[in-house]
């Protein structure tokens, strides 16, 4: 891959020089109404860990991710990609949302819109909706309305239409907050499997548990700086900073 | 007291039996507002459609003026069109006025605010809700209005339901620009205006008839879109 990027300070030196970096924050802020949401975030993300973005709520880790995913622009430093097409191609990444849309229509036409619009090849698209289908488990779902399902049937269709366009990288704000045990469970299987299929996923969670159970890899977020990045186990194990440590042991932060 | 009782059975046979002249009259009304209609959709709805979605100066302004056209006075639209196509008007030449097309005109001119000022309420709601979601797959925006014109078929639906119960039963602008002339651009709501003053009351009362019930299919239609909707 590029020599370029593999030089690249990812600001707590976690990532090894042989990981390649998919996508990298260089003093990257988020400034609003004079207000500092975001200060000075310097990351890098391979492509094909599993990074949690943990931390407080109000913490910044929804602006972080929407920032990293395109969906606004940093007012100071620079979001990059190592494939600049990655952030405005359809099929580059996709991301699942707190609250996710779901299309007024059928199960699989929700996800066969999202085929369409990214220009998933006609041909190829039966298959992928069938695999998204069956990952979801709502196979026998697919020509029920999407709107009148559950709140973790409708959680688990937006991750499997996010899922099937086969993104470089995958996005989940906080997939799970507004769900039951039952159906955290299931979400978490599936982020899981996604895992296993090879797909990069950041996601965002102040669920400590949750984090646990998924991350590879952990970023810290605390008041708006990355206060940590390290591997899961490492972070588990020995957080390095005051907050960090508070946080992993259950003293809430403010 | 019989007069009015024997009008009344007179009127009712008229309807039940389906009479000629009766119904040449229903039809034109049917034929004149169904057009109007269907122009004001296919003009309205991406009219709404680009002021709810598109930013531009005076957007509020325009936002408005459109909101305030609903409640277009419909002998107003008839007075303009009147003038539009009078002989010495702009449009005189074509020889429209008193014609089926001249009432066509004229209601689409009054239905047009109503389907776009409700396409853009509709459009705009959805937006906010989706927004972010069609950012996220990257939609380019003519490809983001046509999803929401369909997440939003349904009311759309109802707008044009109540664009459709505005022109027929409207009086006001046929009236000018039709002239209410007997097999030609006679409609209902004129044919009751006129043909009561000059003491054809059972044509007048059977066309209440037809009128009334088309009124309430409009609403029975409207409330089952809209039954529909709360299950898709």
């Amino acid at each position: 891959m590029d020599a370029a990027v593999t030089s690249i300070d990812t600001g707590h030196g976690s990532a090894s020089v042989t990981d390649i970096l998919l996508l990298k924050l260089h003093n990257a802020g988020l400034r609003r109404n004079g207000q500092d949401l975001l200060t000075d975030v310097c990351l890098g993300f391979d492509d094909r860990r599993l990074t949690v973005i943990l931390g407080p709520n109000g913490a910044g880790k929804t602006l972080l991710l929407k920032l990293c995913h395109g969906l606004i622009a940093p007012t100071s430093g620079t979001v990059t990609w190592a494939h600049p097409e990655l952030l405005t191609a359809p099929r580059g990444q996709s991301m699942v949302f707190q609250r996710p849309v779901i299309l007024r229509r059928s199960v699989a036409a929700n996800i066969e819109y999202a085929l369409r619009v990214c220009g998933v090849n006609r041909a190829a698209r039966p298959q992928r909706l069938q695999t998204a289908l069956e990952l979801a488990g709502l196979s026998g779902l697919a020509t029920r309305s999407a709107r009148v399902l559950s709140g973790g049937e409708q959680q688990r269709l937006a991750l499997a239409r996010a899922w099937a366009i086969q993104p470089q990288v995958l996005f989940l704000d906080e997939p799970t907050s507004h769900l039951d045990p039952g159906a955290t469970r299931s979400i978490e299987r599936m982020i899981l499997s996604i895992r296993e299929s090879g797909t990069k996923m950041i996601m965002t969670t102040h669920d400590l548990g949750q984090a646990r159970r998924l991350a590879d890899e952990i970023v810290f977020l605390n008041h708006g700086r990355v206060a940590e990045h390290s591997d899961a186990t490492t972070f588990f194990q020995q957080p390095e900073t005051p907050e960090a440590r508070a946080f992993v042991e259950g003293r809430l932060l403010w | 007291m019989d007069d009015l009782q024997s009008a009344l059975a007179t009127a009712l046979r008229l309807v039940i039996s389906a009479d000629a002249g009766l119904l040449e009259i229903v039809f034109l009304s049917l034929r004149v507002s169904l057009t109007a209609v269907t122009l004001a959709a296919v003009v309205g709805m991406p009219l709404g459609a680009l002021v709810a979605l598109q930013r531009f100066p005076g957007r509020a302004a325009v936002v408005t003026f459109l909101n305030s056209l609903m409640g277009l006075p419909p002998v107003v639209v008839g007075l303009l069109v009147y003038m539009l196509l009078s002989r010495a008007g702009p449009l005189g030449e074509h020889g429209l006025l008193f014609t089926p097309t001249a009432m066509v005109i004229a209601q689409t001119l009054l239905v047009l605010p109503i389907i776009a000022a409700l396409t853009r309420q509709t459009l705009a709601d959805l937006h906010r809700e989706y927004a972010e979601q069609l950012q996220s797959f990257r939609v380019p925006a003519w490809r983001g209005a046509l999803t929401l014109l369909w997440e939003g078929r349904f009311s759309l639906l109802t707008a044009i339901l109540a664009g459709f119960g505005r022109a027929s039963a409207e009086v006001g602008a046929v009236m000018i620009v039709g002239g209410n002339i007997n097999h030609v651009t006679r409609t209902m709501t004129t044919a009751i205006a006129l043909e009561t003053s000059k003491g054809d009351l059972p044509l007048a009362l059977g066309l209440g008839f037809v009128l009334i019930t088309l009124v309430i299919a409009i609403n029975a239609l409207a409330l089952s879109v809209q039954r529909l909707e709360s299950r898709v």
